[in-house]
């Protein structure tokens, strides 16, 4: 840590450094591009990976917190702060040409904070519309409904976008730009369509059948959760996790509650993390088996996804009988988890791990197996290992291309580090990868649940947490893997009992980010295909 | 075997007989028989709904229909009635003549289409020299009613849908003749009722064995791909143009279009158990006379609609079955591995019965 | 005039007056035997063969899958031919949050319903916004742009729940008229003329 320290000081005199939760590295804004640069570049520093873009209004300025992870230096994060003062034309130098990721990254930001960030190639709106008035994630934002009603006229299709440019003088000037051409023959496909899996649009600029171009317009699910947690009190805050991405509800919960116990200095007791593990994988085994019917479904194949959800109920009756729901769990709570396991928990899952590796043979027989799915996975959605990095592709997408990102590896958690199972790496970098790597990872989950089951320790579910939870002034990151990648959470507290700040970085929001490189040259229907074993969830990327 | 012939002739020298003019008793006897067939076609369709919900189902570990009427055997009705009062939405900016025509189009060539099937002994309404000639000519048109609608609704899905469509049956259309001409040489006629005498000892495809079981399967795969079925349902392709051609279809209109696709498989399914499976003729083994016997006091009309049943039933197996196909997959299938193939069997079946090579 | 649903005993019903009054008001104008004979066909019908639009946004639409998987198969009702366009289905069902962004776009697929039509606001969020409704762009129910005819709580329903949804719509359906008298479609129209769009019926 002290190492980055003095390089990054020989690089940027300017900046200046607090310790925290991780390094905290604040940069003036005309420095920060060159150090964007070296952090990247420099060799001693390599941060390769840009795992969050946290916008933040401080009220005196507004700002960015970037927190950059190094592969190569064991996984390590340090959190840069590029603040500005100017409130009404507030201007970031982008980092889009550095990190790929950056690019709709940064277009949240501009969204929520109207930070505008210079050289940016297309600075739209990314989840409201464009007529949307006000920035509302700014303090001072007027929440006015009458100033936004409700909007029943359709929205225009918007091809213009803009672009700060800075010439070599340093003066920045507006550039507008088209994001299709005239001659461009766009399909609109969403934001109500079968296979976008919820309410994702995609604009697609098509030659014959071959995609030439994807726009990737979002927001039809954006409810802002994080404006509405910076209302609430933390405990209140947690339900909106199970809410974002469905599919990794317990991870996500996790995640949120281990960020606040960090903060807290909490010790959550062992029963209560074995439990969570435990839960977090059957989760991911739901999660992989909903993937699996609707990657079977997109492709036309019907039957698959019954057999898919067929298992899925299971493991979803191992959830109702703990949690009380099917979906939506509300499980995790900070300290620990709300209730004890039920008395049949250890017999459905001992009846689960039995019937899963049958199930997989089956999928395979039925699905993945015939000629003809292969035909459409293989070689489609070409993702190199290069890419997955700079887009920060994490989870079973990343892992298809070879990147080992696994962080139940990397920064391990709970009780991960205790346990033997694989991470799971195939190196096709298409489509077909990404969805063997989830099949496998049910055979992965399996094994850890096997681990468990019977060592589940006795003792307190939950730890003694104050009736009022308060957290200390300060910043905390935290990192869990969910079942489609990196699931991070981002707290900023001012000592209050509600938060001053708070941001999720889903990994499906950095999936849909490669949809375009994805699917350029492919035919249409290897869109969908794409989409489905890249397998997001619209409300993780909305929110 | 009964020959339902005799009825018919008696029932048209009835009507001569009550004295009226000869264009009359025509008249007659044409509206008798296109209420008939009206009938028979929903009646039909409604049943192969049914059939495909409750196939779809079991292969699903499902029940399918089981709450309208006994085991749902209500259910089509009630769709039908739902789609006969709903709405017909008719666009701004489309072609409204051609819109409206397409359905049309689609449905004329089906029922046509069935009209020439051959049901039965002597339950045959027109004895063409060139009939499958005919009906592969009129499951043509029904391409252009596909075409129609995918360009007349104005809208970027139908039209990618439709053009696929062409291209597809276009491509596979090939294929499906020649598997039909390779029989045809076979037999050496094109008329349907001397195609299903000639297989009154053995079917087509045990005398052909190997050319008739190649161009067997053949028409299968092919006949598949002309009615739109999965894996080649690219043109509807639910996931990818939320429903193909017919998107912009509402209220009856789409039900034409839904009929004719449940009719279409019928009728594929009609015309390989016609040309390989014997039509209405029963299962005759030579020398086995008991056996034959037996089999010759099923009606006619019970063996054809079995074995139409049965292939209709192989169809729908693949199409529950087996994802989709992409275009270029498909395309590529037809012209390069199926119209070789079955160009090179029907010079073989030549060899064949040139040589005599064949029971 | 009784309704009855399979396998649903009335008494089941019975706390949905909603249901009642309408059967009185309609009877209160009362119907021709051809008609009304007509009309119990026509809406016997269309109360079975209930095809949804996908229009799934959130949970509730994964549940909304279980619904059509094996073990609740919803095509026990006849309600599994799932239609992607909206020309060819009969009730679009609200599956999850609808922010502002969305309305247009769900009140434009209403548009694009062919009538018969209906609406069920399945989940908390479509019916009331559930724990979104303080957000700055969510649409506090879908009641505030279309005219909802049954609401299903639960974050997300048990499929059951939808199920008992789905019953209570088609027993809706069953009192309507279809030819003349007291009919729906006057109340579709009056609620559009207290919601209107700036640019007047979209579609």
């Amino acid at each position: 840590m002290s190492d980055f320290k003095e390089i990054i000081s020989k690089i940027c005199s300017s900046a200046t450094f607090s310790e925290g939760d991780t390094l905290l590295v604040t940069v003036p804004e005309k420095d920060w591009f060159p150090l964007a640069k070296a952090l990247k570049e420099n060799k001693d520093l390599d941060f390769d990976v840009l795992s969050a873009v946290v916008g933040m209004d401080w009220k005196d300025e507004l700002g960015v917190i970037y927190y950059l992870t190094s592969t190569s230096h064991d996984w390590a994060v340090i959190s840069v702060k590029v603040a500005v003062a100017d409130r009404k034309e507030p201007m970031i130098h982008s980092v889009s040409s550095l990190w790929k990721v950056a690019n709709f990254q940064e277009r949240e930001v501009y969204d929520f904070y109207g930070i505008k960030f210079i050289n940016h190639p297309d600075m739209r709106r990314f989840f409201l519309r464009n007529d949307w008035k006000g920035y509302p994630l700014r303090k001072d934002y007027d929440a006015n409904p009458d100033l936004n009603p409700i909007p029943l006229d359709d929205e225009k299709n918007e091809d213009d976008t803009v672009s700060y440019v800075e010439d070599a003088k340093g003066k920045v000037k507006a550039v507008p730009g088209k994001v299709f051409g005239e001659d461009d023959y766009v399909v609109n496909i969403g934001p109500q369509h079968p296979s976008t899996h919820g309410v994702m649009r995609f604009r697609a600029s098509v030659d014959g059948e071959t995609v030439r171009k994807v726009d990737v317009v979002s927001g039809y699910i954006h409810r802002g959760i994080e404006k509405l947690s910076e209302g609430l009190t933390y405990p209140q805050i947690l339900h909106f996790t199970d809410r974002m991405d469905y599919m990794s509800a317990h991870q996500n919960r996790h995640c949120l509650c281990m960020c606040i116990e960090k903060a807290l200095g909490l010790e959550v007791p062992r029963r209560a993390q074995v439990i969570r593990v435990m839960m977090d994988e059957l989760m991911r085994i739901s999660s992989h088996l909903l993937s699996f019917g609707c990657t079977a479904m997109d492709l036309g194949a019907t039957t698959a996804f019954f057999y898919g959800f067929r298992e899925r109920e299971m493991v979803l009756d191992i959830f109702e009988k703990t949690c009380g729901a099917r979906m939506s769990m509300n499980y995790n709570v900070i300290g620990g988890v709300i209730a004890d396991l039920h008395p049949d928990f250890r017999k459905d899952v001992h009846h689960l791990l039995e019937v899963m590796p049958k199930a997989l043979k089956e999928y395979h027989t039925v699905f993945s197996g015939n000629i003809i799915a292969m035909n459409r996975l293989k070689k489609v959605g070409y993702l190199s290992k290069e890419d997955a990095v700079n887009y920060d592709i994490t989870g079973p997408s990343g892992r298809g291309s070879n990147w080992s990102c696994d962080c139940r590896k990397k920064h391990p958690y709970a009780v991960y580090s205790e346990l033997d199972f694989d991470e799971v790496l195939l190196d096709g970098c298409d489509s077909y990868s990404r969805y063997m790597v989830r099949m496998r990872e049910i055979e992965q989950s399996c094994r850890i649940l096997a681990q468990l089951v019977d060592n589940i320790p006795e003792g307190d579910i939950r730890a003694q947490v104050p009736k009022i939870i308060k957290l200390p002034a300060g910043r905390w990151y935290q990192q869990v893997e969910a079942s489609r990648g990196t699931f991070g959470v981002y707290i900023e507290s001012d000592g209050q009992k509600n938060p001053y700040r708070v941001h999720f970085q889903s990994p499906c929001f950095n999936l849909v980010g490669v949809m375009d490189l994805t699917c350029s040259g492919y035919m249409i229907a290897d869109l969908i295909t794409i989409g489905a074993a890249l397998d997001f969830v619209i409300p993780d990327i909305d929110r | 075997m009964f020959n339902f012939g005799i009825w018919t002739s008696e029932f048209n020298n009835w009507l001569l007989g009550l004295g009226i003019a000869d264009w009359l008793v025509v008249l007659i006897e044409c509206v008798i028989i296109a209420v008939l067939v009206l009938g028979t076609y929903t009646v039909l369709a409604l049943f192969y709904i049914l059939y495909e919900r409750k196939l779809c189902a079991w292969f699903q570990c499902r029940l399918g229909p089981m709450r309208v009427g006994k085991w749902g055997v209500m259910q089509v009705f009630a769709d039908m009635f739902k789609i006969l009062v709903k709405e017909l939405i008719c666009l701004k900016n489309t072609d409204r003549f051609l819109f409206k025509l397409a359905p049309y189009l689609v449905i004329i060539s089906s029922v046509t289409m069935l009209a020439c099937l051959p049901w039965g002994r002597g339950l045959q309404i027109i004895d063409y020299n060139i009939g499958i000639f005919f009906i592969l000519a009129v499951s043509s048109v029904g391409v252009l009613g596909i075409l129609l609608a995918g360009w007349a609704s104005n809208n970027k899905y139908t039209l990618i849908g439709a053009m696929r469509s062409g291209a597809q049956m276009i491509s596979y259309e090939i294929s499906l003749g020649l598997a039909i001409i390779t029989i045809v040489v076979f037999a050496g006629t094109m008329n349907i009722t001397e195609l299903v005498w000639a297989q009154e000892k053995t079917w087509f495809i045990f005398r052909g064995h190997i050319p008739a079981i190649i161009a067997f399967l053949i028409y299968v795969v092919a006949a598949t791909a002309e009615t739109n079925r999965g894996p080649f349902d690219l043109p509807e392709a639910e996931h990818e143009l939320t429903a193909g051609y017919h998107t912009e279809y509402s209220g009856i209109h789409f039900g034409f279009f839904y009929l004719a696709e449940y009719l279409n498989l019928f009728i594929v399914s009609g015309i390989a158990s016609l040309m390989f499976l014997g039509g209405w003729m029963p299962l005759h083994i030579p020398g086995w006379g008991g056996f034959n016997a037996v089999m010759d006091y099923i009606p006619s009309v019970v063996w054809f609609l079995g074995k139409a049943f049965f292939i209709s039933y192989v169809i729908i197996w693949f199409k529950w079955t087996f994802p989709r196909v992409r275009i270029d997959q498909m395309l590529a299938f037809e012209w390069k591995y199926l119209m070789p193939l079955s160009l090179a069997n029907l010079l073989l079946m030549a060899v064949f019965v040139a040589l005599g090579w064949h029971f | 005039m009784d309704v009855k649903i399979k396998s649903m005993k009335h008494e089941d019903f019975k706390h949905n007056e909603y249901i009642d009054k309408l059967v009185e008001e309609l009877n209160a104008t009362g119907a021709n035997v051809v008609v009304g004979n007509f009309d119990k066909l026509i809406n016997w019908g269309i109360s079975n063969s209930l095809w949804p639009l996908c229009f799934g946004t959130s949970c509730c639409a994964i549940e909304f899958m279980s619904l059509g998987a094996a073990r609740y198969d919803m095509a026990r009702f006849g309600f599994e031919v799932a239609r992607n366009s909206p020309r060819q289905a009969d009730y679009i069902m609200v599956q999850g949050t609808i922010v502002h962004r969305m309305a247009p776009v769900l009140r434009r697929l209403y548009e694009q319903l062919a009538e018969p039509k209906y609406v069920i606001a399945c989940g908390g969020c479509a019916v009331s916004g559930g724990p979104f409704k303080n957000s700055y762009c969510v649409v506090p129910g879908v009641e505030k742009i279309l005219p909802v005819d049954v609401f299903i709580p639960g974050c997300p329903p048990r499929p059951e729940a939808m199920f008992y949804g789905l019953m209570q719509l088609q027993r809706k359906i069953k009192v309507q008229k279809f030819f003349g008298g007291v009919n729906r479609k006057e109340k579709i129209d009056e609620f559009f003329a207290k919601h209107p769009s700036e640019k007047g019926q979209i579609g």
